[in-house]
């Protein structure tokens, strides 16, 4: 058994209509419980006014990240007895997205991001093409391969000072999908992704403060993207080009 | 919600960021008192008697701790960004400069 019965759960409460309140709850404690496991609790047991969103539990859809005791978590796998701190938790709307209501943050800015990054596939063949071949261990595609498990969550999003500071800047994990389809051999348009985030708010905005790498759930490294992104800026600039 | 930053790349970051402050407010005042090596050598050598007190010595600690920090973070940071390692690669090379100082400053030390 837990040392507590209960847990003292502060969740941030309000939305662009409302102003945003603190608002806490006593939570039966279990010793298997996970941070979407309170919130789910006091939303069907004590307030069914609570706002949050989640789908798969499992740490696979990225839809259920929240602000934990201030760092930016996927609830869904976060234990609450690795972030419990004297009996109590605090739960808020992810940071650096608009916040629909409660703990539902919008997460439209962070997908705008992703397109404007020109994270998008140009493709190299038509559907009447053989589908071409890829070498599993070329370098490209191990770099490629780095990047891939991303579940959008907005973590690193959340995570991240510059997001907080500059508006404009596309973000980690917008990036981190820019500098996979640049590595990407069936990508045709690799300029078109160096024009996309070498301009304002690009990688160049990037002040290597390394957060998301640090609190990505899934242990992916969007500071080497965006470094590696950095790199083939610079070289191009300079008149290398990858071929 | 306080937002909880304290890890190592972030401080890093934020030391980097203090010391370059720093770096900047002093070198005005540091270019003042060079001039009066051009101008006014006596009152150069007034100055520099202050640097005897323990106070201003505690500073010159400070100063070439922020010099020192300012220095090896952009280092840092350079590697970071321009050298595609890997972490452990990083961790090798970040030893191996470290085991560079100590034993060329053992010997510069010995030296003099």
């Amino acid at each position: 058994m837990p040392e507590r019965d209960h847990l003292t759960v502060t969740v941030q409460r309000g939305g662009p209509d409302t102003p945003q309140r603190p608002q806490t709850f006593e939570v039966p404690a279990y010793d298997n419980q996970t941070v979407l496991d309170v919130v789910s609790w006091i939303q069907q047991n004590t307030d069914p006014t609570l706002t949050y969103r989640f789908a798969c539990r499992v740490g696979m859809c990225g839809s259920c990240a929240m602000m934990v005791n201030g760092v930016p978590r996927w609830t869904c796998r976060t234990h609450v007895s690795k972030v419990v701190k004297g009996g109590a938790i605090e739960v808020g709307p992810l940071r650096n997205l608009p916040v629909i209501k409660d703990l539902a943050a919008d997460m439209d800015p962070f997908f705008d991001k992703w397109v404007a990054a020109e994270g998008m596939h140009h493709p190299t063949r038509t559907r009447e093409d053989e589908i071409e071949a890829i070498d599993p261990v070329a370098s490209d595609r191990q770099e490629a391969n780095a990047g891939i498990e991303c579940i959008n969550c907005s973590v690193c999003y959340s995570a991240c000072d510059t997001v907080a500071g500059n508006p404009d800047y596309l973000g980690p994990a917008a990036l981190q999908r820019a500098w996979t389809l640049y590595n990407d051999a069936k990508d045709a348009d690799r300029d078109a992704i160096l024009d996309a985030v070498s301009g304002k708010g690009g990688c160049h905005s990037c002040h290597s403060m390394g957060s998301c790498t640090a609190y990505c759930p899934n242990e992916l490294d969007p500071l080497s993207a965006i470094a590696g992104l950095k790199r083939a800026t610079t070289k191009r600039f300079f008149g290398g080009r990858k071929g | 919600m306080r937002v909880d930053r304290a890890h190592p790349l972030w401080l890093a970051y934020i030391l980097h960021r203090l010391s370059g402050i720093g770096l900047a407010l002093f070198l005005p005042l540091h270019f003042w008192v060079l001039s009066y090596a051009l101008n006014d050598a006596a009152r150069l050598d007034a100055f520099l008697t202050l640097t005897e007190m323990p106070l201003v010595k505690l500073a010159e600690f400070g100063l070439v701790f922020l010099l020192a920090v300012h220095f090896f973070g952009g280092l840092r940071l350079l590697a970071l960004e321009w050298l595609p390692w890997s972490a452990p690669q990083k961790t090798w090379a970040a030893a191996a400069v470290a085991g560079s100082f100590l034993v060329s400053t053992t010997f510069l030390l010995q030296a003099i």
